[in-house]
């Protein structure tokens, strides 16, 4: 479950996957919204691996 | 910009600074503990804060009011490029689940205040915790400064003049931080954070519909960037992506090792509520990414400014009555006054635990400790004060870009003990040297700019010099830990453990 936590480096820091104007949403082009979705998406990556893990004592 | 002095504004900002400065003196009785017995409570406010406390303790000194500024200003300027902050600030948060929860812990089982505690408690070697403590101070007056540029910005765009305004704000911030420590912006840092999530939320809505919509902002900005040319525009030029990448993951690698942001970690209650605060801290971060369309925004209003850091306060005065300008103002006031105070505990903490403690007094009392502490935060304030009136702005600018290569330098002695044993103290401090040496060379010889160009093949690769430094520093701490453990494999046996 740990390697979940680098999919947000390889979604951000490979830059041409995104350094696109098209298609944009709602106005924005697709460089800003694809990075934007990614907040969300790391959180939810985040939380994944936080459940998956073994309570420990703290 | 205006001369005259806009009263609605200014009174909003004067009823919310007196409101936070009342707050921050009563925070010493908050979460209740005498803030002079134990620099556990001053510095770092009991350990106990739970996990909407660190959210808004960190969340508020993370994002700082210079951000605030900056980021729209570099978006204005060149596009794209500007919007390094946002991988960078989302990055970073796999980083914190994976790596502060394991450091909180060894902090909390041995009482560890700073980052030098760790590093002399994991390596036991004195030399790294000084060096490891004079990095996080050095690196921190500069960031202090900046903060004050950033009030200092607002309080321009209401029309005062002078510097005595940011004289008084800041002694008072001064004061409320010496009694009550670590509790004042952790207190404030709830009011800053609403008004900042309030202020952005309108302006994200209202501004647009103005402007007639996001694509027309874009496209604005879009037509400003065609017409100044050059290293601009809504995406980026192919040389720029290699620099826009390593400024994010260079960053994201940096903002943990600073004073002010290891001491939200170490604040915190428990390693459940760091892990939880990596998870919901990303909420500042989608803020902070429609902070910097404000940029966009300005150049949609037709805004035209002298320096780019007066974008943000222009267009909330060019497009929103002014009491909701004053308070926009003081949002941003506000959220200057939380990391400027995280920022001088934390090297205080430093300063108290790694040079006084190590070198003056040993056998320093913790209430004595508290003291010092104390008195060190007034110094670093009266330090950075005196910084932004006696020294060029730019001094202040172009410091922080070095601390923030500087401050880097620390990771591998923090941060790799924390899962391998296997390098040695002399290893890191020779890496520590290297990477800060090179680092600091090669962005004072290309001119304070934090890129650095190299020729590998007949193509060119332009990247940010922080992580380059990182990169050399772990492989000298690497190759030196090879060559120490081999001298000193003979010398082993029956020889007492090196010191």
């Amino acid at each position: 479950m740990w390697i979940l936590l680098l999919l947000p480096f390889v979604g951000l820091l490979w830059v041409p996957f995104y350094n696109f104007l098209e298609p944009s949403l709602f106005g924005f082009p697709f460089f800003y919204w694809y990075q934007l979705a990614w907040v969300p998406i790391t959180s939810f990556l985040i939380w994944l691996v936080y459940r998956s893990r073994k309570p420990d004592e703290a | 910009m205006a001369d005259q002095i806009e009263w609605i504004p200014l009174s909003v900002f004067v009823f919310f600074f007196a409101l936070v400065t009342v707050m921050g003196f009563m925070a010493a009785r908050w979460k209740s503990g005498a803030v002079s017995e134990h620099l556990d409570e001053w510095g770092l406010g009991g350990r106990q804060f739970g996990t909407w406390v660190t959210w808004f303790l960190v969340g508020g000194d993370f994002y700082t009011a210079y951000t605030i500024i900056a980021v729209p200003a570099l978006v204005y300027a060149v596009g794209a490029y500007g919007f390094f902050a946002l991988p960078y600030t989302i990055i970073v948060y796999p980083f914190v689940f994976a790596v502060m929860p394991l450091l909180w812990k060894v902090a909390h089982s041995k009482g560890y205040v700073t980052a030098a505690d760790v590093v002399h408690g994991t390596h036991d070697s004195r030399a790294l915790e000084f060096v490891v403590a004079l990095t996080g101070i050095v690196a921190t007056m500069p960031y202090i400064a900046l903060q004050l540029i950033g009030m200092g910005v607002v309080i321009k765009a209401m029309g005062l003049s002078g510097e005595l305004p940011l004289i008084a704000a800041f002694v008072i911030l001064a004061l409320y931080t010496y009694s009550s420590g670590l509790r004042a912006p952790a207190l404030i840092a709830f009011v800053k954070d609403i008004m900042i999530y309030i202020v952005v939320l309108v302006a994200v809505v209202v501004v647009p519909a103005k402007l007639g919509g996001y694509g027309a902002v874009f496209a604005a900005a879009n037509d400003a960037f065609t017409a100044k040319g050059g290293d601009t525009g809504l995406i980026l030029k192919p040389s720029q992506m290699l620099a826009f990448a390593t400024l994010a993951l260079g960053s994201a690698l940096a903002a943990f090792m600073y004073p002010h942001t290891l001491t939200g970690v170490f604040a915190s209650k428990s390693a459940d509520t760091i892990r939880k605060n990596a998870i919901l801290l990303p909420a500042y971060t989608l803020l902070l990414g429609l902070i910097a369309l404000l940029g966009y925004m300005a150049h949609a209003a037709h805004i035209q400014v002298s320096s780019p850091n007066d974008v943000v306060p222009m267009l909330f005065k060019a497009l929103f009555p002014s009491w909701f300008a004053g308070f926009a103002f003081s949002a941003i006031a506000i959220g200057a006054l939380v990391p400027a105070a995280v920022m001088s505990i934390g090297a205080a903490n430093l300063f108290t635990r790694n040079i006084w403690k190590s070198y003056v007094n040993p056998d320093i009392t913790h209430a004595g400790e508290a003291s010092v502490a104390k008195i060190a935060s007034l110094v670093v304030k009266v330090g950075a004060l005196a910084f932004i009136l006696f020294l060029p702005t730019q001094y202040a600018l172009d410091l922080q870009l070095l601390g923030g290569l500087w401050i880097m330098q620390i990771l591998p002695a923090l941060v790799f003990s924390l899962f391998t044993r296997w390098f040695r103290a002399e290893g890191l401090l020779l890496g520590w040297a290297a990477g800060i040496g090179w680092g600091s060379w090669t962005a004072w010889s290309n001119g304070l700019k934090p890129l650095a160009t190299i020729n590998f093949g007949g193509d060119s690769y332009t990247f940010y010099v922080g992580l380059g430094a990182l990169i050399l520093n772990i492989a000298v701490a690497a190759i030196a830990t090879v060559i120490v453990t081999w001298l000193s494999r003979p010398a082993q046996r029956g020889a007492p453990a090196r010191s």
